[in-house]
């Protein structure tokens, strides 16, 4: 049975808030805005949740990196059942650089350092619909372009997730209590051999351009006119 | 700015509670008032996140939370539905009166079912010539070998014949107060049956209905608590219930604001959105100033119950009286501000002001509220 599996949970903006740019242009504003998990993320931690309960895996993390805030990330997922919670702390300028190369590189070395046989996200790239672990391979169900595809990959391996591969629980008030009594460790980026230095420098944060309003057209010869115009044509 | 102060502990309650609301109840509300539907299965989904019985103790299948956890999360689910909620407030009521009160047998055989809401319970007190006047009600419950047998009715019940577990205070002894006890009641009891279902103005998601006692043979063994301790286990439940009561007002003000506020920024008139208008702005910032003042006073009332003070009761009376008026003015005025369209049942406004009217009515009018809190500050020394 596979062992361990790590979950990665980000703390974002929450979904259903309206984001705006700094008036400096330098990013979005967060202070004081609302925050939760990734929506894909709860859907990792369900996945993995899922799994523990059908007792395919032995032991749940939760991992987060980022300042002091996130460890409230790392709770919900105690909450929907993670056994316990990995905080990696990042905070001030690093982790406004923080991007996707430094996050991949403490993961790699947390998934090494705990031994973890999977490693479950929220998606961005390839992604899965349906997970189950065979003997010690994991057999994927993901959706392509033409259809599902079902793939049956080594472990250890890394699974992102979709949309359709689960509803995320509620928190029950019992879990959220035991959740407490779950320990999180501290860990600094430097202890992992993680260099944080950023590749990428932000210059400036706008918002998309307005919608410009449209030319309706009588015909289809005025629209073809139109679009010869216009140089699309 | 209703997290304010609270424990992260009890952020993660709110969180799971506002979920819930948006997710579960919030879709549904219209069609739960105008349908006139119970809705059985959302709240046993509820109860399956330990909302059933959440100031119930752990070992008889509570979630054994404080009464201050208890307002934050009823004011949150009531942003989804403040008749459902506002029931299922009083389900906990009647859990927590059989927790405290019952002897162990009782507390085994039912609370672990209420608690995950199997069965639903009733809170019957009132009666057709006892409303305010409680202490004189006059259903009878005589003591035959090791039988009460119940004889009289009970008014306004909600829940009532829909539910499975009535607890039901009963004149066991003499007049007033001291003559009466309190008795759970199974449905199916020879005996026990039910008036026709009331048509509300709001908590249409409930049932309401008269609760009918024909020679209905109770055990003794179903007694909570001590011949003639039944006005008292009453009033008891009546103080957490007041402040449960006035945190579904404090969740449908809350909504009523937001969907008010989202309203004057979409409506036009005059040439601009009507958030460009002062009054307005002003009298926004007026609700919103009431209610958070609505919700210090329910917040507070509820830590001095949870730690039994002696000024306890009259705090919840205090805040019971208090924001059920100041929300149900929060929630009209919401209306106003959505001018014709408030009210159209399409818009969800109205059906938070004609849900949360009644608790300026029901479990103690607030003039009943006064009454209690001039008594405390009269025989004060």
């Amino acid at each position: 049975m596979a062992a361990r599996v790590l979950v990665g949970v980000k703390r974002v903006i929450d979904y259903a808030v309206k984001i705006r740019v700094k008036p400096d242009n330098t990013g979005v504003v967060t202070d004081g805005v609302k925050h939760s998990m990734n929506p894909f993320c709860e859907i990792a931690v369900e996945e993995a949740v899922r799994l523990k309960e059908k007792k395919l895996v032995k032991e749940v993390v939760a991992v987060s990196c980022g300042p002091q805030q996130v460890q409230e990330t790392i709770r919900t997922a105690l909450a929907m059942g993670a056994d316990r919670g990995i905080h990696v702390e990042v905070s001030g300028k690093d982790y406004d650089t923080l991007g996707p190369l430094q996050v991949s590189k403490i993961l790699a070395a947390l998934a090494k350092k705990e031994e973890a046989s999977l490693v479950i996200l929220g998606k961005q790239g390839t992604f899965a619909s349906e997970v189950t672990i065979d003997g010690d391979k994991i057999k994927v169900i993901r959706e392509i372009d033409g259809g599902l595809e079902t793939i049956k990959i080594n472990m250890p391996a890394v699974v992102t997730a979709d949309l359709r591969l689960n509803t995320p629980r509620y928190a029950t008030l019992p879990n959220i209590m035991k959740a407490k009594k779950k320990k999180i460790a501290s860990v600094k980026p430097g202890e992992l051999g993680v260099d944080l230095t950023s590749r990428l420098e932000v210059l400036r944060v706008e918002e998309p351009a307005q919608r410009q309003a449209g030319v309706k057209v009588e015909t289809v010869e005025d629209l073809v006119g139109k679009l010869k115009e216009a140089g699309r044509i | 700015m209703s997290s304010i102060g609270l424990t992260d502990e009890q952020k993660e309650f709110q969180k799971v509670a506002f979920d819930f609301a948006a997710n579960e109840m919030a879709p549904h509300m219209a069609e739960w008032d105008q349908n006139e539907m119970f809705p059985v299965e959302t709240m046993r989904k509820a109860a399956q996140l330990g909302f059933g019985g959440i100031y119930v103790q752990p070992e008889v299948g509570g979630s054994g939370l404080s009464r201050l956890d208890t307002s934050i999360i009823f004011e949150a689910l009531s942003t989804g539905c403040a008749s459902t909620t506002a029931y299922i407030s009083i389900h906990n009521m009647c859990a927590w009166m059989i927790d405290t009160f019952g002897s162990n047998e009782l507390r085994e055989k039912f609370c672990p079912d209420l608690c995950s809401m199997e069965k639903f319970a009733s809170y019957c007190l009132t009666e057709p010539g006892s409303g305010s006047d409680a202490a004189s009600l006059l259903t009878n419950a005589k003591l035959q070998g090791d039988h009460y047998v119940l004889n009289g009715s009970k008014a306004f019940i909600s829940g009532g014949g829909d539910t499975d577990v009535y607890v039901v205070m009963c004149r066991t002894g003499g007049k007033g107060p001291k003559g009466i006890s309190c008795v759970v009641v199974e449905k199916g009891t020879p005996g026990l049956s039910f008036g026709k279902k009331e048509k509300k103005v709001g908590w249409n998601s409930q049932p309401t209905r008269a609760v009918i006692f024909e020679d209905c043979a109770v055990p003794v063994t179903n007694r909570l608590g001590v011949e003639g301790q039944g006005f008292n286990i009453a009033m008891k439940g009546l103080n957490g219930g007041r402040i449960n009561i006035a945190s579904c007002s404090l969740g449908a003000a809350h909504a009523s604001v937001q969907l008010a506020r989202d309203h004057l920024c979409i409506r036009k008139q005059f040439g601009e959105t009507l958030s460009n208008s002062q009054f307005l702005q002003f009298k926004l910032a007026e609700m919103a100033t009431r209610l958070v003042a609505s919700r210090l006073m329910v917040r507070q009332a509820a830590v001095a119950l949870q730690e039994d003070r002696p000024d306890a009761v009259a705090l919840c009376s205090m805040a019971k009286l208090f924001a059920t008026d100041e929300c149900f003015s929060i929630c009209n005025q919401a209306l106003q501000m959505h001018g014709g369209y408030g009210y159209l049942k399409d818009y969800a406004v109205q059906q938070f002001v004609r849900d949360i009217r009644v608790h300026q009515i029901l479990e103690g009018t607030n003039e009943v509220m006064r009454m209690i809190i001039a008594r405390n500050l009269l025989t004060e020394s």
